[in-house]
């Protein structure tokens, strides 16, 4: 196929920094009036340098962030960006978020004031538990993470009622699950179990009966995980974790391929997260703000962070009065404005929506798989499985690696060369040789999805034909390749514009980058 | 499913025939095969009993628009609420910049196809570093109380200790957030939190209840400057002193909007800031808009302790060009798992482009203009407040934006009160007559260069009308 030529804006543009002249002024503020009076912090505490910042006028700031964001490609090619399922994000919901009536609304207001907002969260929650099975849903939780640190320290708040937390102190998942399920166990304060996989893609269930036991606080796993295998034992892994006493957490960051088909209540897992930003159509801003919506059963919902919303007499209310509650994740009742949006992408899809996003993206994502396995030198995972993938696989460029010395690294950086978002890799520890995890989701047409195979299997030729091009990339992008060298050395890192300056000025090593 | 119905906006490949071209690519013979690896008694037997489809933009647009507006909001009435998330003015810039779509992707990129957006992060760090006078900045976590939570085990992990000291008057939402980071007495690595006592004359951290309270096992001492309830922490050098001597971290939360008048907290010994973002240009959006920073000095000992993202400037491949990248990234917990410095995932990193791009509109004339606006229209509202008969303020020449205003004399609750006003268009500040800080019926008052001085006579009026 013939691919696109793609030149990014490169604008050589200072950092804010450099720009401007003093007494430049992008914002002013009205005089205090005359009667109110001059006040003054007191004398021990008043500031007296000048904060070094930029001087510029409203225009320079406007044209220089928005020379920035043409230099950022941020998903305006194709993107099937794996285990973060790229989607449409809503410019309907997100103009009714910036409504003064929801982004001019403070979180401490009356309740009768906030009846709009409780609705729709309380709807919104509605939705959730037809899709999980679960009984209350809250969304304090500010991303996928922390939804997984609620479930952590949920564990903690039910284990201490039942005077057991002494005794239950083990997390157990899978080596291959998500970092934030054992980092966020670890910070909570439990020991970390990591399961092994098997040749079969998941951890065997005799690994499963070894590592579970009256040590056992909580079961975190996803299912299917990032290789885009199912798997089929996980309603005896529920049954012996619950034989155990333990508490289980279905990690759902892999829902879009199982949405409509699975319940996790029906599967027997006692509570779930889903992450707005991605299976619910609310940007993920390159990082947040972001929501983990955490579920659970009646038999956890005292524990939730507070508050929860509630409906009574046809009236929303913040229930705050909960006694057995672990406390706050965090502050207020969570990213309200991402819960709209999620809300409104639900109400946009309806059951069958939802149904037929997930059949596209899991019969894409084999249509891609099937691409994928033409281009000589790609290996799918856990090849001797030849079943049907779900939403997403794990593919491996280690065959062409070793034959030509290009890895995924270069490869991502190549991408960039066509106008495509580089691919996603892997999360630690990398299973199999140079990975790479596409998933094409329900956005993308069919010739979008070409376009990107097209653009992975003309890479590859490159890898054998001119293996320093691809090593040398990017090359139509805003700046070349970056030098990541310096990244982990403390005398020429650089955080700050203070701390480049005065490093430039004191090392020559960090000069090497001069602006 | 039915591949000849309606094709959805949102989806290519719902076109009519479209899936059924990709189906015969692969050869199968429908859907339900390619989900051949779900065992069938794992499907879910409970139909999907959701609301019906909205897939208009028009009757899309119209549930959510009439939804919203059965809120009230702080335009349409006049606000003094504050606590956590405050009413401040967003440029109209800021939310063109943060809505550009390549911005509020769903995509996290990389260093070379995203250059800009991190380009963005590393300017919010160092405008930040600017106003903070400190050489680290890390991009935002989830929130304010997140931050304080994440400097605290921070603090411990340096110092081998596992006891902080804060100050009584804490914000009771902050403070539940913090106990949840420090973690049950139960388990081994329990933080216990004392509190430190108020000087009851100024609001201001009682020195001499800190000494008594500072020893070989105190990891850090965190105050607020300005406090929850509004106060300006003057001692600030003499506690970081009595911390360093002590072998303790100094951690400080600072309102970053403050910083155009007041000390930079890196000028008073502070070893690790943290603070809101929401000041810095981002709306309330109910309690949405929050997100926390972290920062510190540059030195590796702090550095190495990070949980999150640190945006250096590298040079790239190209002489004289300068790119930017994660700094010191092996330690977070995407490379380490459980041995990682806490954790991270996806935060609040749009924020932090709000914050770059509203820093760059103010620069210092500006910080010290708003911060200057800001405490002029809060004393002014004490000051007339304070001569509503029966109505006293707490510590009032010592506050920034906040301040206390007690009811106790007039009889009336501060619940009652809010009532009054509210039936008047205004909403009153934070009820604090319930969190245990034994300030008798107490509202917590928030002024901002968003209240005019009419907009303060009228609520003064008001006040008058409701406490006769």
């Amino acid at each position: 196929m013939k691919l696109p030529r793609y030149q990014a804006a490169r604008w050589d543009e200072p950092v804010i920094m450099e720009l401007g002249r003093p007494g430049a002024r992008g914002q002013l503020f009205p005089a205090p009036e005359p009667e109110t009076g001059k006040a003054e912090i007191p004398a021990a505490m008043q500031r007296r340098d000048r904060p070094e910042l930029p001087e510029i006028t409203e225009f320079e700031a406007q044209r220089h962030y928005l020379h920035l964001s043409q230099m950022t490609l941020g998903m305006m090619g194709v993107s099937l960006f794996g285990t973060c399922t790229m989607k449409y994000n809503s410019k309907t919901a997100e103009a009714a978020t910036l409504r003064p009536e929801l982004a001019e609304v403070h979180p401490y207001q009356h309740p009768d004031t906030l009846q709009g907002v409780l609705e729709i969260i309380h709807d919104f929650d509605v939705i959730l538990r037809s899709l999980s099975g679960m009984d209350q849903f809250v969304f304090q939780a500010g991303g996928g993470a922390d939804a997984a640190y609620t479930m952590a320290a949920l564990a903690r708040a039910y284990w201490a009622d039942r005077g057991e937390l002494g005794e239950r102190t083990e997390m157990v998942t899978s080596i291959q699950a998500h970092p934030c399920n054992p980092a966020t166990a670890a910070a909570a304060g439990f020991t970390v179990v990591n399961l092994p996989l098997e040749e079969n893609g998941y951890p065997s269930l005799d690994a499963l009966k070894a590592a579970i036991g009256p040590k056992t606080a909580l079961l975190m796993i996803n299912n299917p995980d990032d290789m885009g295998i199912y798997n089929p034992e996980i309603r005896e892994w529920v049954r012996l974790a619950k034989e155990a006493g333990a508490l289980c957490f279905y990690d759902h960051a892999n829902f879009n391929g199982v949405m409509s088909k699975l319940s996790a209540r029906e599967l027997g897992f006692d509570a779930c997260m889903f992450m707005l930003h991605k299976t619910f159509g609310a940007p993920k801003a390159g990082g947040g703000p972001a929501v983990g919506a955490f579920g659970c059963s009646d038999a956890l919902a005292p524990y939730l962070p507070a508050p929860v919303v509630v409906k009574q007499d046809g009236k929303y209310l913040l229930d705050d009065d909960r006694p057995k509650s672990l406390g706050k994740i965090r502050e207020f009742w969570g990213n309200v404005p991402q819960v709209v949006k999620a809300y409104a992408w639900a109400r946009a899809m309806g059951a069958d929506g939802i149904a037929m996003a997930s059949d596209i993206s899991v019969v894409a994502n084999n249509y891609m798989d099937k691409k994928l396995g033409e281009i000589p030198g790609l290996k799918i995972s856990n090849p001797e499985i030849k079943s049907q993938r779900m939403e997403m696989t794990r593919w491996s460029l280690g065959p062409l690696a070793e034959e030509t010395g290009v890895g995924t690294v270069d490869f991502a950086n190549r991408m960039a060369d066509f106008g495509i978002d580089p691919w996603w890799m892997s999360h630690e520890p990398w299973i199999v040789a140079e990975p790479f995890t596409p998933e094409a989701g329900e956005l993308w047409s069919k010739q979008d999805i070409d376009l990107w195979i097209g653009v992975v299997a003309q890479i590859a030729r490159e890898a054998r034909e001119t293996p320093e091009l691809v090593k040398t990339a990017p090359h139509n992008q805003a700046i070349a390749q970056v030098d990541g060298s310096v990244f982990d050395d403390p005398e020429a890192w650089a955080m700050t514009w203070r701390a480049w300056q005065r490093k430039r000025g004191a090392s020559g090593k960090a000069a090497s980058g001069g602006v | 499913m039915t591949i000849e119905q309606r094709a959805h906006p949102w989806m290519a490949l719902s076109a009519p025939g479209a899936l059924q071209q990709m189906l015969d690519e692969i050869g199968v013979k429908d859907v339900a095969a390619v989900f051949e690896q779900i065992p069938a008694d794992h499907y879910r037997k409970t139909p999907l009993d959701l609301p019906p489809a909205l897939n208009s933009e028009i009757e899309l647009k119209r549930d959510l628009v009439s939804k919203l507006r059965k809120n009230g909001d702080c335009e349409t009435n006049l606000s003094f609420l504050g606590a956590g998330v405050w009413q401040h003015h967003v440029p109209a810039i800021v939310d063109e910049i943060v809505g550009r779509t390549e911005f509020a992707t769903n995509v996290w990129g990389s260093y070379q196809s995203d250059h800009g957006r991190n380009q963005a992060w590393f300017e919010f760090s160092s405008q930040l570093g600017a106003l903070l006078n400190l050489d680290v900045v890390q991009l935002p976590v989830y929130s304010w109380g997140c931050a304080i939570g994440h400097a605290i085990r921070m603090a411990a992990r340096l110092t081998g200790r596992r006891k902080v000291l804060l100050p009584v008057l804490a914000d009771p939402e902050r403070l539940s957030v913090i106990r949840t980071y420090c973690q049950p007495s139960e388990m081994e690595d329990h933080i216990e939190v004392v509190t430190i006592a108020t000087d009851p004359t100024s609001g201001r951290l009682s020195i001499a209840d800190l000494k008594s309270k500072l020893g070989p096992d105190v990891a850090a001492v965190y105050f607020e400057n300005p406090a929850y309830l509004g106060t300006i922490e003057t001692g600030a050098a003499e506690i970081a002193g009595l911390a360093r001597a002590a072998g303790a971290e100094t951690i400080v939360g600072v309102d970053p909007l403050s910083l155009g008048v007041m000390m930079a907290p890196g000028d008073y010994g502070a070893d690790i800031v943290t603070g809101p973002v929401q000041p810095l240009g981002v709306h309330m959006n109910c309690g949405g808009g929050v997100g926390g920073f972290i920062a510190s000095r540059d030195e590796a000992r702090y550095v190495h302790e990070y949980n999150g993202f640190l945006v250096s400037i590298a040079p790239t491949a190209e002489p004289g060009q300068i790119g930017f990248g994660l700094a010191s990234s092996h330690q977070n917990s995407y490379g380490s798992r459980e041995h990682g410095k806490d954790w991270t995932g996806n935060s609040t990193y749009l924020w932090a482009i709000a914050g770059a791009v509203y820093m760059s509109l103010l620069g210092p004339d500006g910080f010290r203009e708003i911060g200057d606006l800001i405490l002029s229209r809060a004393r002014y509202a004490a000051r007339l407040i304070g001569e509503v008969p029966g109505v006293k303020i707490v510590w009032p020449d010592t506050t920034f934006k906040e301040f206390i205003v007690n009811f106790d004399d007039t009889g009336k609750t501060v619940d009652a009160v809010n009532e009054a006003l509210r039936a008047r268009g205004i909403f009153g500040g934070k009820d604090i007559s319930t969190e245990g800080h034994g300030l008798g019926q107490a509202a917590l008052y928030c002024v901002t260069e968003v209240h005019s001085a009419a907009d303060i006579r009228r609520l003064a009026d008001a006040l008058k009308e409701v406490c006769q």
